[in-house]
């Protein structure tokens, strides 16, 4: 009997979901290239390079050809502030939660302290509840805080505390850290102590037998940590939305509030790089796992 | 210099248990251990061997009790500051790092420099026959290269004392057999003292100058492997080492060493050697070895002699093993076939009537727990 | 400090759990128990706090308003009651339907080559990784009256020389639900992928060896070794689901309001703080009742880690 055998059915109905999986994305891809400007139907490639002429003429035409909507992206100064903000929020959250989320994940394992349970509860609250919750509370949090120290110290105008930036982070490492203990936790489930013992026995003191077995053992899985934290962090939406302000704008915020005014083909160029970026960074991550194994 | 390479001081060690209690895995233990010599602490699962070794590497602390390594206290020491290394049981190789940056690793620790680490990797690696695999991960060797590497690793920084944690039950039995002899040869190579845990009693037999034999936390019986397999002194060491047969009775005469006790069911008193505290009139075991009883076609001495019937036969090829039947108690004879012959009945059939004896010296007789 | 740490394993624990603490004290449970003082409280005229108590807002949720349109002092208002049972039936029914679609393609993945399983995981995980808005985007552009979808029915009618009306598919319930199908069937193919993976090819032998034909294997062996990927799928896809806004902002528009949209309009228009953090606090005690029952009586499902 084959075991890789399968009725027709599922086979069927496997080849349907991954279509219906990709057909969104594979529009998306194609519509980067309309020559219609309004994006509503597709107005064909543009095929002409030369000066810009667009909607009413006999031949349309760009300086860039068909790749023009993605041209007019890079141009377009938002775009890549909000591309800085969104990646410089990914790496400090990343770095930061894959850190502390690792010291809880081997106190979580390793010891009984007297906050264990109250600890390990409160990892798994973000996960439990919806994240608008958690950007809800963030939100009212900080500008209570806010509000209450403006008036304090009497501060206004510019130098006025308010959400920006700096709050988007905090609440990123905030929900990574319960995500990336998990993740090492899970890992460390079948560490081997012994070798601890081992590096004590030969004469390594509990700093050194961290940094020189325990550290480069575990790495696989806080590495695994840190990649969720970024992906999180780079994809988040709502959390993102609750906590930002001016100054704050990151990549999904833009794209929303694209979305909800003008809509032109420059949207669909921005999702076909952002698409293309990614499959090429996870490719390139398969390939090195590959190795690995 | 007249000190013991390691001592424990009526040593206890209590762990917590889940539900809240206590449980006391080491009782009042007292050892000395001899420079140079191959100590072996035997007994099964849950003994408190391993736990008395750990305590003297430094991964435990005694409850009370102290534990001395060259006639300094330990204490609270850290096992990094402790003159002793250990080979661990699952051997603990650094997987992330070669053999050699594995057997390099405490040299390293000490600051060693790299010529020196170098040259004495090489050699160590070589005393175990794994010369030339210094750049191969553990992963990619045998159970029992992995072994060797762990033992390397422990030895190139010369300790004064080897601890060894069951190193060997993870091999395959002709694989152990071998190491056995290896880690011996070693020993006595290397002049190191061996402090040796094993549930094996074949194994500790074979290897050790003294040997330890630990139940529930203490120390039954300290001593030579002769002392322990020939003089056991109670009813635990007589059956967990080698085999015994036993037979009850009560204690007549005890004089000297001698002793004499009448076992009901033979309706004859037996005489032999006292173990221990034996007292006339009290209840008392006889332990008696299987290989020590001969079996004869006719009554030979008045003392200790009994008859028996057969009652089944085991060939094993160099012995035969015989279960005879004495008036209702089953007695185990193993004797060794010094005739070569293809007629099953040489070695003894079923229903045959036979004459079991032993010399007094063969029957120990200690009090019946 | 260093012997005290080094003696006492507990003080260890709690120093590296110290700066978690902090996050998770500061960042999580202030601000939940921020939440419930100001949902007791009420709104102040240019939309700030005033704070109090009282329990006029979890009273409106429930259906009795006091903002009457007929000058009584109170009156059963259900607009937020429905919008609630419509966050729910919405995540129940895309709960299901996720089930439904995941199920058969985690099973063609999970007893496919082994060579082969990473490309086909691969597969499933590529859109996961584009963002979650785009995603919408796209569904948005298919779904438009003048969209994709539209579009290429437009043109079969044409080659069939019938007439065609455009369906009015964008701003109804039902693309907010394709919408939701779409987000997280991921979500759902990889646990159940993961315990369906764990299934030896043996078991399956051994079944048909005792005289099972493959739809009572599927049903006595498959189905519950798969039922931890399942629950953890679900606890994946329904949790997000209720609590939701952008789906149905750009999917379905005016006419389909969630809890979630329903907090974003109290917060972001300046509204009611206090009305929007009741009805927070309610979604989430929402969340947590399903998911405690689910959990009590399917598990908690391991595969959970394995995504």
């Amino acid at each position: 009997m084959n075991p890789y055998r399968r009725s027709l059915f599922i086979r069927l109905t496997s080849v349907l979901v991954y279509a219906f999986l990709y057909a969104p994305i594979l529009v998306l891809i194609v519509f980067a290239f309309n020559s219609s400007r309004t994006n509503v139907n597709f107005g064909g490639f543009i095929t002409h390079f030369g000066p810009l002429t667009m909607e009413g003429s006999t031949v349309i035409q760009s300086p860039c050809g068909p790749f023009h909507w993605f041209c007019e992206l890079g141009k377009n100064r938002e775009v890549m502030g909000a591309t800085k903000n969104t990646l410089t929020v990914a790496f400090i959250s990343t770095i930061t939660s894959t850190i502390i989320g690792t010291l809880a994940a081997m106190a979580l394992q390793r010891y009984n302290f007297k906050l264990k349970s109250f600890t390990q509860v409160s990892l798994y609250i973000p996960i439990v509840i919806p994240e608008i919750v958690m950007g809800i509370g963030i939100l009212v949090l900080f500008s209570q805080l806010f509000t209450f120290l403006n008036g304090l110290f009497g501060i206004t105008g510019d130098a006025r505390l308010a959400m920006g930036l700096p709050t988007v982070i905090f609440s990123h490492i905030a929900f990574s850290i319960p995500f990336v203990t998990l993740v090492v936790q899970a890992r460390l489930q079948g560490f081997d102590k012994s070798i601890e013992e081992a590096a004590m026995d030969l004469g390594a003191n509990e700093l050194t037998t961290f940094w020189r077995v325990t550290f480069p053992t575990i790495l696989p899985g806080i590495l695994s940590g840190g990649l969720l934290a970024f992906t999180l962090s780079l994809d988040d939406f709502v959390i993102t939305f609750f906590t930002t302000g001016p100054g704050g704008t990151t990549l999904p915020i833009y794209v929303y509030g694209l979305l909800r005014r003008i809509i032109t083909p420059q949207v669909n160029a921005l999702s076909t790089v952002w698409v293309l970026i990614v499959f090429s960074i996870m490719l390139l991550l398969q390939r090195v796992q590959n190795r690995n194994t | 210099m007249n000190e013991f390479a390691v001592e424990l001081q009526n040593v206890v060690k209590e762990f917590p248990t889940p539900e809240g209690g206590q449980v006391l895995a080491v009782n009042q233990v007292s050892m000395q251990i001899k420079n140079g010599e191959f100590f072996s602490m035997l007994g099964s699962s849950g003994c408190g061997k391993t736990t008395s070794l750990r305590m003297i590497a430094g991964f435990e602390w005694p409850t009370a009790g102290e534990i001395f390594i060259a006639g300094n206290p330990q204490g609270h020491t850290p096992p990094f500051k402790r003159p002793v290394n250990t080979v661990f049981q699952s051997y603990a190789l650094f997987q992330h790092m070669t053999v050699f940056q594995n057997v390099s690793f405490g040299l390293e620790m000490d600051h060693v420099d790299k010529v020196q680490i170098k040259d004495r990797v090489g050699r160590s690696l070589e005393m175990v026959q794994l010369a030339g695999m210094d750049k191969r991960f553990p992963k990619q060797l045998s159970g029992g290269q992995q072994q060797r590497v762990a033992l390397a690793r422990a030895i190139v920084k010369t300790p004064k004392v080897l601890l060894l944690d069951e190193p060997l039950g993870a091999l395959d039995l002709k694989l152990r057999k071998e190491m056995q002899l290896e880690l011996k040869a070693l020993q006595q190579r290397l002049g190191i003292t061996f402090v040796y845990v094993t549930h094996d009693q074949e194994e500790a037999l074979t290897m050790s100058d003294r040997i330890a034999v630990m139940s529930f936390g203490k120390v039954l019986q300290m001593g030579t492997p002769v002392e322990i397999y020939e003089r056991p002194n109670c009813k635990f060491v007589a059956d967990f080492i080698g085999t015994s047969n036993f037979l009850h009775g009560i204690v007549k005469s005890a004089d000297n060493g001698k002793a004499s006790v009448y076992v009901q069911e033979l309706e004859t008193e037996i005489v032999g050697l006292a173990s221990g505290e034996v007292k006339v009139g009290e209840k008392a075991a006889i332990s008696i070895r299987p290989e020590k009883i001969r079996l004869s076609e006719q009554s030979a001495f008045n003392q200790n002699c009994f008859e028996g019937t057969v009652s089944s036969t085991t060939y094993i090829g160099s012995d035969t093993h015989v279960y005879i039947d004495v008036k209702g108690i089953r007695l185990k004879v193993w004797e060794q076939n010094k005739i070569s012959s293809l007629d099953p009945k040489a070695y003894y059939s079923v229903g045959q009537k036979v004459w079991l004896t032993l010399f007094h010296e063969n029957a120990l007789i200690m009090a019946d727990e | 400090m260093i012997k005290r740490l080094r003696e006492n394993k507990s003080f260890q624990g709690t120093i590296l759990a110290t700066p978690t603490l902090i996050f998770m004290v500061g960042l999580l449970i202030i601000p939940l128990i921020l939440t419930l003082i100001i949902s007791f409280g009420s709104r102040s005229a240019d939309g700030n706090v005033i704070y109090g108590f009282s329990l006029h807002n979890y009273v409106r949720m429930f259906g009795f308003s006091t903002d009457c349109q007929n000058g009584k002092s109170t009156c059963f208002d259900p607009l937020y009651t429905q919008i609630m049972w419509r966050s729910l039936s919405l995540a129940f029914n895309t709960t299901f339907l996720v089930i439904l679609l995941a199920y058969p393609l985690s099973y063609f993945v999970a007893r496919s080559h082994p060579k082969r399983r990473n490309t086909f995981l691969f597969m499933v995980l590529v859109p996961l990784w584009t963002n979650f808005v785009i995603r919408v985007y796209a569904w948005m552009m298919l779904l438009r009256t003048q969209g994709v979808i539209n579009g290429v029915l437009g043109w079969l009618a044409g080659l069939f020389g019938l007439h065609f009306l455009p369906l009015e598919m964008l701003y109804t319930p039902g693309a907010v639900l394709v919408g939701m199908v779409y987000e997280f069937l991921p979500f759902m193919i990889l646990p159940i992928y993961t315990s369906l993976e764990k299934i030896e090819n043996s078991l399956y032998e051994a079944a048909a060896d005792l005289g099972a034909n493959p739809f009572r294997t599927f049903l006595k062996v498959t189905l519950p070794l798969s039922m931890p990927g399942v629950v953890a799928g679900t606890i994946l896809v329904f949790i997000p689901v209720m609590g939701t806004f952008i789906v149905s902002d750009l999917l379905g528009g005016k006419q389909v309001i969630l809890v979630g949209n329903l907090i974003q309009r109290q917060f972001l228009d300046a509204r009611d703080p206090t009305f929007g953090s009741a009805a927070s606090l309610i979604l989430m005690v929402m969340t947590l009742i399903v998911t405690y029952f689910y959990t009590r009586k399917f598990g908690f499902g391991e595969e959970i880690i394995a995504v």
